[in-house]
Protein backbone atom coordinates (compact mmCIF):
# COMPACT_ATOMS: atom_id res chain seq x y z
CA UNK A 1 0.00 0.00 0.00
CA UNK A 2 1.62 3.25 -1.28
CA UNK A 3 -1.30 6.05 0.13
CA UNK A 4 -0.41 7.27 3.71
CA UNK A 5 -3.40 9.28 3.91
CA UNK A 6 -6.86 9.60 1.97
CA UNK A 7 -5.47 12.99 1.24
CA UNK A 8 -2.82 11.95 -0.74
CA UNK A 9 -4.83 9.17 -2.32
CA UNK A 10 -7.08 12.02 -3.91
CA UNK A 11 -3.95 13.56 -4.76
CA UNK A 12 -2.58 10.70 -6.88
CA UNK A 13 0.58 12.26 -6.79
CA UNK A 14 -0.13 15.49 -8.62
CA UNK A 15 -2.55 13.57 -10.95
CA UNK A 16 -5.78 13.67 -9.31
CA UNK A 17 -7.78 15.93 -11.75
CA UNK A 18 -6.91 13.59 -14.94
CA UNK A 19 -6.93 10.02 -13.07
CA UNK A 20 -10.18 11.16 -11.06
CA UNK A 21 -11.80 12.46 -14.27
CA UNK A 22 -10.94 9.28 -16.27
CA UNK A 23 -12.62 7.31 -13.34
CA UNK A 24 -15.54 9.69 -12.88
CA UNK A 25 -16.51 10.10 -16.31
CA UNK A 26 -16.25 5.72 -16.98
CA UNK A 27 -18.64 5.55 -13.36
CA UNK A 28 -21.24 8.49 -14.26
CA UNK A 29 -21.68 6.82 -17.73
CA UNK A 30 -21.91 3.25 -16.19
CA UNK A 31 -24.16 5.07 -13.66
CA UNK A 32 -26.15 6.93 -17.05
CA UNK A 33 -26.56 4.16 -19.24
CA UNK A 34 -28.58 1.56 -16.26
CA UNK A 35 -30.74 4.25 -15.25
CA UNK A 36 -31.68 5.16 -18.80
CA UNK A 37 -32.00 1.56 -19.42
CA UNK A 38 -34.08 1.32 -15.81
CA UNK A 39 -36.34 4.42 -17.44
CA UNK A 40 -37.05 2.64 -20.55
CA UNK A 41 -38.16 -0.64 -19.06
CA UNK A 42 -40.73 1.50 -16.56
CA UNK A 43 -41.95 2.99 -19.85
CA UNK A 44 -42.95 -0.10 -21.63
CA UNK A 45 -44.39 -2.17 -18.69
CA UNK A 46 -46.61 1.27 -18.40
CA UNK A 47 -47.80 0.16 -21.43
CA UNK A 48 -48.16 -2.98 -21.23
CA UNK A 49 -52.01 -4.06 -20.78
CA UNK A 50 -51.90 -6.21 -17.28
CA UNK A 51 -49.23 -4.53 -15.39
CA UNK A 52 -51.20 -5.93 -12.01
CA UNK A 53 -47.95 -8.06 -11.10
CA UNK A 54 -45.50 -5.21 -12.38
CA UNK A 55 -43.31 -3.77 -10.34
CA UNK B 1 -18.35 -11.86 -72.62
CA UNK B 2 -20.30 -9.17 -73.82
CA UNK B 3 -23.79 -11.00 -73.33
CA UNK B 4 -22.55 -10.71 -69.55
CA UNK B 5 -22.10 -7.34 -69.71
CA UNK B 6 -25.16 -6.18 -71.51
CA UNK B 7 -26.74 -5.34 -68.27
CA UNK B 8 -24.40 -3.46 -67.19
CA UNK B 9 -23.65 -1.43 -70.06
CA UNK B 10 -27.03 -0.36 -70.63
CA UNK B 11 -27.78 1.03 -66.63
CA UNK B 12 -24.67 2.51 -67.38
CA UNK B 13 -26.08 4.15 -70.95
CA UNK B 14 -29.64 4.65 -69.51
CA UNK B 15 -28.02 6.71 -66.17
CA UNK B 16 -25.57 8.41 -68.56
CA UNK B 17 -28.76 9.54 -70.59
CA UNK B 18 -30.69 10.86 -67.53
CA UNK B 19 -28.13 12.98 -66.53
CA UNK B 20 -27.36 14.38 -69.90
CA UNK B 21 -31.03 15.17 -69.54
CA UNK B 22 -30.41 16.99 -65.86
CA UNK B 23 -27.41 18.63 -66.98
CA UNK B 24 -27.50 21.14 -63.85
CA UNK B 25 -26.68 18.34 -61.32
CA UNK B 26 -23.52 17.42 -62.81
CA UNK B 27 -22.67 20.79 -63.23
CA UNK B 28 -23.63 21.44 -59.44
CA UNK B 29 -21.27 18.53 -58.31
CA UNK B 30 -18.60 20.24 -60.60
CA UNK B 31 -18.94 23.63 -59.30
CA UNK B 32 -19.33 22.77 -55.81
CA UNK B 33 -15.74 21.16 -55.67
CA UNK B 34 -14.03 24.02 -57.34
CA UNK B 35 -15.76 26.79 -54.90
CA UNK B 36 -15.07 24.30 -51.92
CA UNK B 37 -11.33 24.28 -52.92
CA UNK B 38 -10.74 28.04 -53.73
CA UNK B 39 -12.78 28.27 -50.16
CA UNK B 40 -9.54 27.01 -48.68
CA UNK B 41 -7.01 29.72 -49.39
CA UNK B 42 -9.36 32.28 -48.47
CA UNK B 43 -9.96 30.93 -45.20
CA UNK B 44 -6.03 29.82 -44.49
CA UNK B 45 -4.08 32.65 -46.66
CA UNK B 46 -2.06 33.29 -49.59
CA UNK B 47 0.76 31.82 -48.47
CA UNK B 48 2.50 30.01 -51.33
CA UNK B 49 4.33 27.04 -49.43
CA UNK B 50 1.44 26.19 -46.63
CA UNK B 51 -0.84 26.10 -49.85
CA UNK B 52 1.13 23.57 -52.19
CA UNK B 53 1.02 21.55 -48.74
CA UNK B 54 -2.46 21.65 -47.92
CA UNK B 55 -3.41 21.29 -51.62
CA UNK B 56 -3.65 17.49 -52.34
CA UNK B 57 -5.50 17.34 -48.89
CA UNK B 58 -7.98 19.89 -50.19
CA UNK B 59 -8.74 18.90 -53.25
CA UNK B 60 -9.10 15.01 -52.15
CA UNK B 61 -11.50 16.43 -49.06
CA UNK B 62 -13.14 18.20 -52.28
CA UNK B 63 -13.42 15.39 -53.88
CA UNK B 64 -15.24 13.26 -51.28
CA UNK B 65 -17.53 15.97 -50.71
CA UNK B 66 -18.57 16.21 -54.14
CA UNK B 67 -19.05 12.91 -54.68
CA UNK B 68 -21.38 12.78 -51.79
CA UNK B 69 -23.53 15.52 -53.54
CA UNK B 70 -24.22 13.38 -56.23
CA UNK B 71 -24.77 9.90 -53.80
CA UNK B 72 -28.32 10.92 -52.48
CA UNK B 73 -29.61 10.94 -55.92
CA UNK B 74 -27.98 7.49 -56.53
CA UNK B 75 -30.96 5.22 -56.67
CA UNK B 76 -33.87 7.76 -54.52
CA UNK B 77 -35.56 8.95 -58.20
CA UNK B 78 -35.38 5.06 -59.64
CA UNK B 79 -36.79 3.95 -56.14
CA UNK B 80 -39.53 6.33 -56.58
CA UNK B 81 -40.55 5.56 -59.62
CA UNK B 82 -40.63 1.92 -58.66
CA UNK B 83 -38.00 1.37 -61.88
CA UNK B 84 -35.46 0.37 -59.16
CA UNK B 85 -38.10 -2.65 -58.53
CA UNK B 86 -38.53 -3.89 -61.56
CA UNK B 87 -34.92 -3.73 -61.99
CA UNK B 88 -34.90 -5.88 -58.84
CA UNK B 89 -37.09 -8.30 -60.45
CA UNK B 90 -35.72 -8.40 -63.83
CA UNK B 91 -33.92 -11.52 -65.08
CA UNK B 92 -30.83 -9.85 -65.55
CA UNK B 93 -28.64 -9.63 -63.00
CA UNK B 94 -29.35 -6.91 -60.26
CA UNK B 95 -25.55 -6.96 -59.25
CA UNK B 96 -24.71 -5.66 -62.55
CA UNK B 97 -27.48 -3.01 -63.29
CA UNK B 98 -26.45 -1.53 -59.86
CA UNK B 99 -22.68 -1.82 -60.77
CA UNK B 100 -23.43 -0.04 -64.15
CA UNK B 101 -25.50 2.65 -61.66
CA UNK B 102 -22.14 3.23 -60.08
CA UNK B 103 -19.92 3.28 -62.60
CA UNK B 104 -22.62 5.53 -64.33
CA UNK B 105 -22.24 7.87 -61.01
CA UNK B 106 -18.59 7.97 -61.05
CA UNK B 107 -18.62 9.30 -64.98
CA UNK B 108 -21.15 12.06 -64.15
CA UNK B 109 -19.20 13.12 -60.47
CA UNK B 110 -16.20 11.93 -60.26
CA UNK B 111 -14.49 11.69 -64.33
CA UNK B 112 -14.90 15.66 -63.87
CA UNK B 113 -13.67 16.14 -60.42
CA UNK B 114 -10.63 14.28 -61.81
CA UNK B 115 -10.15 16.47 -65.11
CA UNK B 116 -10.51 19.41 -63.35
CA UNK B 117 -8.36 18.69 -60.17
CA UNK B 118 -4.85 20.12 -62.55
CA UNK B 119 -6.22 23.07 -63.28
CA UNK B 120 -7.16 23.45 -59.15
CA UNK B 121 -3.69 22.06 -58.52
CA UNK B 122 -1.92 24.41 -60.05
CA UNK B 123 -4.04 27.58 -58.18
CA UNK B 124 -2.54 26.06 -55.47
CA UNK B 125 1.14 26.10 -57.21
CA UNK B 126 1.42 22.65 -57.24
CA UNK B 127 4.85 21.30 -59.35
CA UNK B 128 4.14 19.56 -62.51
CA UNK B 129 5.32 16.08 -60.95
CA UNK B 130 2.53 16.48 -58.29
CA UNK B 131 0.21 17.43 -60.38
CA UNK B 132 0.76 13.97 -61.96
CA UNK B 133 0.55 12.00 -59.17
CA UNK B 134 -2.58 14.36 -57.87
CA UNK B 135 -4.13 13.66 -60.80
CA UNK B 136 -3.92 9.83 -60.92
CA UNK B 137 -4.64 9.22 -57.27
CA UNK B 138 -7.84 10.73 -57.65
CA UNK B 139 -8.33 8.48 -61.01
CA UNK B 140 -7.91 5.55 -58.75
CA UNK B 141 -9.27 6.93 -56.01
CA UNK B 142 -12.91 8.15 -57.05
CA UNK B 143 -14.42 5.49 -58.04
CA UNK B 144 -13.99 3.60 -55.00
CA UNK B 145 -15.84 6.85 -53.08
CA UNK B 146 -18.37 5.84 -55.73
CA UNK B 147 -18.31 2.47 -55.17
CA UNK B 148 -18.16 2.77 -50.93
CA UNK B 149 -20.91 5.87 -51.06
CA UNK B 150 -23.29 3.39 -53.12
CA UNK B 151 -23.82 1.05 -50.28
CA UNK B 152 -24.37 3.86 -47.86
CA UNK B 153 -26.60 5.20 -50.74
CA UNK B 154 -28.56 1.60 -50.64
CA UNK B 155 -28.45 1.47 -46.76
CA UNK B 156 -30.06 4.96 -46.21
CA UNK B 157 -32.77 4.66 -49.17
CA UNK B 158 -35.70 5.83 -48.83
CA UNK B 159 -35.08 6.81 -44.88
CA UNK B 160 -35.84 9.71 -43.00
CA UNK B 161 -33.06 12.99 -43.00
CA UNK B 162 -31.08 10.48 -45.45
CA UNK B 163 -28.92 12.85 -46.69
CA UNK B 164 -27.12 13.59 -43.38
CA UNK B 165 -27.10 10.12 -42.76
CA UNK B 166 -25.48 9.26 -45.68
CA UNK B 167 -22.61 11.21 -44.72
CA UNK B 168 -22.38 9.79 -41.73
CA UNK B 169 -22.40 6.74 -42.78
CA UNK B 170 -19.85 7.09 -45.69
CA UNK B 171 -17.39 9.36 -44.51
CA UNK B 172 -15.71 7.23 -42.02
CA UNK B 173 -15.21 4.58 -44.76
CA UNK B 174 -13.41 7.13 -46.70
CA UNK B 175 -10.30 7.69 -44.37
CA UNK B 176 -8.77 5.59 -45.97
CA UNK B 177 -8.62 6.22 -49.58
CA UNK B 178 -8.11 9.82 -48.43
CA UNK B 179 -5.26 8.94 -46.40
CA UNK B 180 -3.51 6.98 -49.28
CA UNK B 181 -4.36 9.26 -51.93
CA UNK B 182 -3.68 12.58 -50.41
CA UNK B 183 -0.84 10.76 -48.93
CA UNK B 184 0.80 10.04 -52.73
CA UNK B 185 1.48 13.51 -53.09
CA UNK B 186 3.00 14.23 -49.90
CA UNK B 187 4.97 10.91 -49.90
CA UNK B 188 6.67 11.93 -53.38
CA UNK B 189 7.64 15.16 -51.67
CA UNK B 190 9.08 13.59 -48.57
CA UNK B 191 11.39 11.86 -51.33
CA UNK B 192 9.28 8.54 -50.54
CA UNK B 193 7.73 7.50 -53.70
CA UNK B 194 4.42 7.60 -54.42
CA UNK B 195 3.87 3.65 -56.05
CA UNK B 196 3.47 2.51 -52.59
CA UNK B 197 0.69 4.99 -51.76
CA UNK B 198 -1.05 4.15 -55.13
CA UNK B 199 -0.68 0.31 -55.34
CA UNK B 200 -2.44 0.60 -52.07
CA UNK B 201 -5.23 2.78 -53.31
CA UNK B 202 -5.39 0.56 -56.38
CA UNK B 203 -5.71 -2.37 -54.05
CA UNK B 204 -8.52 -0.98 -52.36
CA UNK B 205 -9.99 -0.09 -56.05
CA UNK B 206 -10.27 -4.01 -56.90
CA UNK B 207 -11.24 -4.64 -53.24
CA UNK B 208 -14.36 -2.50 -53.36
CA UNK B 209 -14.78 -3.27 -57.34
CA UNK B 210 -15.25 -6.75 -56.23
CA UNK B 211 -17.37 -5.75 -53.08
CA UNK B 212 -19.21 -2.94 -53.15
CA UNK B 213 -21.80 -3.81 -55.95
CA UNK B 214 -22.77 -6.70 -54.28
CA UNK B 215 -23.16 -5.60 -50.92
CA UNK B 216 -25.59 -2.35 -52.29
CA UNK B 217 -27.27 -4.99 -54.25
CA UNK B 218 -28.02 -6.79 -50.49
CA UNK B 219 -29.23 -3.52 -48.83
CA UNK B 220 -31.31 -2.31 -51.53
CA UNK B 221 -32.89 -5.82 -51.84
CA UNK B 222 -33.57 -5.11 -48.25
CA UNK B 223 -34.86 -1.73 -48.47
CA UNK B 224 -37.07 -3.09 -51.20
CA UNK B 225 -38.90 -5.77 -49.03
CA UNK C 1 -24.38 -32.76 -29.96
CA UNK C 2 -27.99 -32.72 -31.52
CA UNK C 3 -29.24 -32.00 -28.13
CA UNK C 4 -27.14 -29.09 -27.73
CA UNK C 5 -28.15 -28.11 -31.37
CA UNK C 6 -31.66 -28.26 -30.25
CA UNK C 7 -31.14 -25.84 -27.24
CA UNK C 8 -29.26 -23.14 -29.20
CA UNK C 9 -32.58 -22.92 -32.01
CA UNK C 10 -35.06 -22.89 -29.05
CA UNK C 11 -33.15 -20.01 -27.39
CA UNK C 12 -33.05 -18.30 -30.23
CA UNK C 13 -36.38 -17.20 -30.40
CA UNK C 14 -37.07 -14.30 -28.57
CA UNK C 15 -39.94 -15.50 -26.25
CA UNK C 16 -37.74 -18.84 -24.69
CA UNK C 17 -34.70 -16.00 -24.33
CA UNK C 18 -36.30 -13.34 -22.43
CA UNK C 19 -36.90 -15.07 -19.61
CA UNK C 20 -33.24 -16.71 -19.77
CA UNK C 21 -32.09 -13.53 -20.25
CA UNK C 22 -33.70 -12.56 -17.05
CA UNK C 23 -32.22 -14.93 -15.19
CA UNK C 24 -28.81 -14.17 -16.42
CA UNK C 25 -29.20 -10.52 -15.39
CA UNK C 26 -28.54 -10.40 -11.70
CA UNK C 27 -25.75 -12.50 -11.89
CA UNK C 28 -23.94 -10.76 -14.04
CA UNK C 29 -24.67 -7.63 -12.72
CA UNK C 30 -22.99 -9.53 -9.44
CA UNK C 31 -20.10 -10.49 -11.29
CA UNK C 32 -19.72 -6.86 -12.55
CA UNK C 33 -19.53 -5.27 -8.95
CA UNK C 34 -17.20 -8.14 -7.25
CA UNK C 35 -14.87 -8.13 -10.55
CA UNK C 36 -14.91 -3.91 -10.57
CA UNK C 37 -14.34 -4.25 -6.87
CA UNK C 38 -11.11 -6.77 -7.05
CA UNK C 39 -9.62 -4.86 -9.96
CA UNK C 40 -9.90 -1.57 -8.04
CA UNK C 41 -8.26 -2.67 -5.12
CA UNK C 42 -5.40 -3.58 -7.33
CA UNK C 43 -5.20 -1.00 -9.31
CA UNK C 44 -5.44 1.30 -6.49
CA UNK C 45 -3.95 -0.29 -3.39
CA UNK C 46 -1.90 -3.07 -4.66
CA UNK C 47 -0.50 -2.08 -8.30
CA UNK C 48 2.72 -0.25 -7.66
CA UNK C 49 3.56 3.32 -8.76
CA UNK C 50 5.12 3.57 -12.48
CA UNK C 51 8.84 4.82 -12.27
CA UNK C 52 8.30 7.37 -15.15
CA UNK C 53 4.31 8.52 -15.05
CA UNK C 54 3.81 8.32 -11.51
CA UNK C 55 0.61 7.94 -10.24
CA UNK C 56 -0.66 8.97 -13.66
CA UNK C 57 -0.69 5.66 -14.86
CA UNK C 58 -3.24 4.45 -13.26
CA UNK C 59 -5.75 5.71 -15.74
CA UNK C 60 -4.64 2.29 -17.37
CA UNK C 61 -7.20 0.52 -15.71
CA UNK C 62 -10.20 1.57 -17.10
CA UNK C 63 -8.64 3.50 -20.52
CA UNK C 64 -7.19 0.01 -21.99
CA UNK C 65 -10.32 -2.13 -20.45
CA UNK C 66 -13.09 0.50 -22.36
CA UNK C 67 -10.43 0.36 -25.78
CA UNK C 68 -10.77 -3.77 -25.78
CA UNK C 69 -13.82 -3.57 -24.95
CA UNK C 70 -15.15 -0.68 -27.93
CA UNK C 71 -13.11 -2.60 -30.54
CA UNK C 72 -14.25 -6.29 -28.93
CA UNK C 73 -18.49 -5.42 -28.87
CA UNK C 74 -18.07 -3.81 -32.32
CA UNK C 75 -16.35 -7.61 -33.52
CA UNK C 76 -19.14 -9.15 -31.25
CA UNK C 77 -21.97 -6.99 -33.54
CA UNK C 78 -20.54 -8.26 -36.53
CA UNK C 79 -20.99 -11.94 -35.56
CA UNK C 80 -24.67 -11.36 -34.11
CA UNK C 81 -24.99 -9.18 -37.95
CA UNK C 82 -23.80 -12.06 -39.77
CA UNK C 83 -25.82 -15.07 -37.76
CA UNK C 84 -28.69 -12.70 -38.59
CA UNK C 85 -28.29 -12.51 -41.99
CA UNK C 86 -26.95 -15.88 -42.88
CA UNK C 87 -30.14 -17.52 -40.51
CA UNK C 88 -32.35 -14.62 -40.74
CA UNK C 89 -32.40 -15.38 -36.97
CA UNK C 90 -34.93 -12.59 -35.12
CA UNK C 91 -32.61 -12.37 -31.94
CA UNK C 92 -29.51 -11.91 -33.74
CA UNK C 93 -30.50 -8.55 -34.65
CA UNK C 94 -32.06 -7.36 -31.18
CA UNK C 95 -28.56 -8.46 -29.82
CA UNK C 96 -26.70 -6.36 -32.35
CA UNK C 97 -28.77 -3.29 -31.54
CA UNK C 98 -29.03 -4.31 -27.53
CA UNK C 99 -24.84 -4.05 -27.92
CA UNK C 100 -24.16 -1.01 -29.87
CA UNK C 101 -25.28 1.83 -27.53
CA UNK C 102 -22.46 0.15 -24.67
CA UNK C 103 -19.94 -0.29 -26.94
CA UNK C 104 -20.43 3.61 -28.00
CA UNK C 105 -20.17 4.20 -24.28
CA UNK C 106 -17.16 2.68 -24.34
CA UNK C 107 -15.56 4.13 -27.28
CA UNK C 108 -16.53 7.29 -25.66
CA UNK C 109 -14.83 6.75 -22.52
CA UNK C 110 -11.13 5.36 -24.45
CA UNK C 111 -11.31 9.36 -25.66
CA UNK C 112 -12.17 10.59 -22.89
CA UNK C 113 -9.94 8.46 -20.61
CA UNK C 114 -7.13 9.27 -23.39
CA UNK C 115 -7.03 12.51 -23.84
CA UNK C 116 -7.52 12.87 -19.64
CA UNK C 117 -4.33 10.75 -19.44
CA UNK C 118 -2.22 12.54 -22.74
CA UNK C 119 -2.83 15.69 -21.34
CA UNK C 120 -0.09 15.03 -18.36
CA UNK C 121 2.02 12.53 -20.56
CA UNK C 122 2.60 14.50 -23.28
CA UNK C 123 1.39 17.64 -23.31
CA UNK C 124 -1.59 17.91 -25.16
CA UNK C 125 -5.93 16.70 -24.65
CA UNK C 126 -5.28 15.68 -28.42
CA UNK C 127 -2.77 14.02 -30.46
CA UNK C 128 -2.81 12.31 -33.97
CA UNK C 129 -1.81 9.08 -33.03
CA UNK C 130 -2.95 6.09 -34.81
CA UNK C 131 -4.40 4.54 -31.88
CA UNK C 132 -6.08 7.44 -30.82
CA UNK C 133 -7.92 8.46 -34.09
CA UNK C 134 -9.06 4.92 -35.25
CA UNK C 135 -10.41 4.97 -32.22
CA UNK C 136 -12.40 7.93 -33.44
CA UNK C 137 -13.18 6.42 -36.03
CA UNK C 138 -14.56 3.71 -34.56
CA UNK C 139 -16.68 6.19 -32.57
CA UNK C 140 -17.70 7.66 -35.57
CA UNK C 141 -18.85 3.78 -37.02
CA UNK C 142 -21.06 3.40 -33.65
CA UNK C 143 -22.94 6.35 -34.37
CA UNK C 144 -23.77 5.38 -37.42
CA UNK C 145 -24.53 2.16 -36.52
CA UNK C 146 -27.39 3.85 -33.94
CA UNK C 147 -28.26 6.85 -36.28
CA UNK C 148 -29.31 4.22 -39.37
CA UNK C 149 -31.13 1.82 -36.90
CA UNK C 150 -32.68 4.87 -35.43
CA UNK C 151 -33.83 6.07 -38.79
CA UNK C 152 -35.36 2.87 -39.72
CA UNK C 153 -39.41 2.73 -38.83
CA UNK C 154 -39.74 -0.91 -39.82
CA UNK C 155 -37.72 -2.94 -36.90
CA UNK C 156 -36.53 -6.01 -39.91
CA UNK C 157 -35.58 -3.31 -42.13
CA UNK C 158 -33.36 -1.98 -39.36
CA UNK C 159 -32.14 -5.25 -38.08
CA UNK C 160 -30.62 -5.72 -41.53
CA UNK C 161 -29.43 -2.53 -42.83
CA UNK C 162 -27.69 -2.17 -39.03
CA UNK C 163 -26.16 -6.24 -40.16
CA UNK C 164 -24.90 -5.00 -43.33
CA UNK C 165 -23.21 -2.29 -41.94
CA UNK C 166 -21.82 -3.50 -38.93
CA UNK C 167 -20.20 -6.37 -41.21
CA UNK C 168 -19.04 -3.52 -43.92
CA UNK C 169 -17.83 -1.89 -40.95
CA UNK C 170 -15.85 -4.79 -39.44
CA UNK C 171 -14.15 -5.52 -42.63
CA UNK C 172 -13.14 -1.79 -42.74
CA UNK C 173 -11.87 -1.48 -38.86
CA UNK C 174 -8.11 -3.08 -39.72
CA UNK C 175 -7.64 -1.41 -43.18
CA UNK C 176 -8.79 1.90 -41.34
CA UNK C 177 -6.40 1.10 -38.59
CA UNK C 178 -3.59 0.14 -40.81
CA UNK C 179 -4.42 3.54 -43.03
CA UNK C 180 -3.97 5.72 -40.30
CA UNK C 181 -0.67 4.23 -38.66
CA UNK C 182 0.96 4.14 -42.70
CA UNK C 183 -0.31 8.10 -41.98
CA UNK C 184 1.00 8.47 -38.85
CA UNK C 185 4.46 7.05 -39.73
CA UNK C 186 4.76 9.32 -42.88
CA UNK C 187 3.79 12.75 -40.43
CA UNK C 188 6.55 11.90 -38.09
CA UNK C 189 5.44 15.02 -35.83
CA UNK C 190 3.33 12.75 -33.39
CA UNK C 191 4.61 9.84 -33.24
CA UNK C 192 4.68 9.11 -29.16
CA UNK C 193 4.03 5.43 -28.31
CA UNK C 194 1.15 5.28 -25.39
CA UNK C 195 2.09 2.10 -24.22
CA UNK C 196 5.72 1.20 -24.26
CA UNK C 197 6.05 -0.24 -21.15
CA UNK C 198 8.09 -3.34 -21.60
CA UNK C 199 8.32 -4.38 -17.69
CA UNK C 200 4.79 -3.90 -16.98
CA UNK C 201 4.76 -5.16 -12.99
CA UNK C 202 2.25 -8.36 -12.85
CA UNK C 203 0.20 -6.63 -10.65
CA UNK C 204 -0.64 -3.59 -12.85
CA UNK C 205 -1.32 -6.18 -15.98
CA UNK C 206 -3.67 -8.79 -12.95
CA UNK C 207 -5.44 -4.75 -12.35
CA UNK C 208 -6.25 -4.36 -15.83
CA UNK C 209 -7.14 -7.62 -16.69
CA UNK C 210 -9.80 -7.65 -13.57
CA UNK C 211 -11.10 -4.61 -15.16
CA UNK C 212 -11.36 -5.55 -18.10
CA UNK C 213 -13.39 -8.59 -17.03
CA UNK C 214 -15.57 -5.71 -15.12
CA UNK C 215 -16.41 -3.99 -18.21
CA UNK C 216 -17.03 -7.62 -20.15
CA UNK C 217 -19.79 -8.65 -17.62
CA UNK C 218 -21.27 -5.05 -17.08
CA UNK C 219 -21.30 -5.21 -21.00
CA UNK C 220 -23.46 -8.66 -20.78
CA UNK C 221 -25.40 -7.17 -17.86
CA UNK C 222 -26.38 -4.35 -19.80
CA UNK C 223 -26.54 -6.09 -23.28
CA UNK C 224 -29.34 -8.49 -21.78
CA UNK C 225 -31.01 -5.89 -20.04
CA UNK C 226 -31.59 -3.63 -23.26
CA UNK C 227 -32.52 -7.11 -25.79
CA UNK C 228 -35.20 -7.88 -23.09
CA UNK C 229 -36.30 -4.03 -23.68
CA UNK C 230 -36.10 -4.39 -27.37
CA UNK C 231 -38.07 -7.89 -27.05
CA UNK C 232 -40.75 -6.09 -25.63
CA UNK C 233 -41.06 -3.48 -27.86
CA UNK C 234 -41.46 -5.38 -30.75
CA UNK C 235 -43.79 -7.81 -29.25
CA UNK C 236 -46.15 -5.91 -26.96
CA UNK C 237 -48.94 -7.39 -28.74
CA UNK C 238 -47.82 -11.19 -29.14
CA UNK C 239 -49.71 -13.56 -26.90
CA UNK C 240 -46.97 -14.62 -24.80
CA UNK C 241 -46.02 -11.29 -23.12
CA UNK C 242 -49.48 -10.26 -22.63
CA UNK C 243 -49.25 -13.47 -20.57
CA UNK C 244 -46.48 -14.04 -18.91
CA UNK C 245 -43.58 -11.12 -19.74
CA UNK C 246 -44.10 -9.57 -16.05
CA UNK C 247 -42.10 -11.28 -13.57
Amino acid sequence: MQWNSWSEFWAMGGYGLYVWGSFGACLLGMLIEPWLLLRRRRAIQARLPHKESAQ
Amino acid sequence: MSNFLTPFLQAVRRDLLLAARHKTEVITALFFFVIVVNLLPLGIGPDADLLRKIAPGALWIGALLATLLGLQRLFAPDHQDGTLEQMALSPQSFTLLIAGKIMAHWLVSGLPVVLIAPLLGVQFDLPARSLGILTLSLLLGTPILSLIGAVGAALTLGVRGSGVLLSLLILPLYIPALIFGAGAVEADLAGLGFEGHLSLLGALLLASIVFAPWVATVALRVALE
Amino acid sequence: MSASLFNWFKFASPASFFPLAGRLVPWFAAATLVLAAAGLWVGFAVAPTDAQQGEGYRIIFVHVPASWMSMFIYCVMAFWSALGLSFNTRLSGMMTSALAPTGALFAFLSLWTGSLWGKPMWGAWWVWDARLTSQLILFFLYLGFIALQAAIDDPRRADKAGAILALVGVVNVPIIYFSVQWWNTLHQGASVSMTKAPSMAHTMLLGMLLMALAFWAYTITMALIRVRCIILERELTSEWVKKNAME
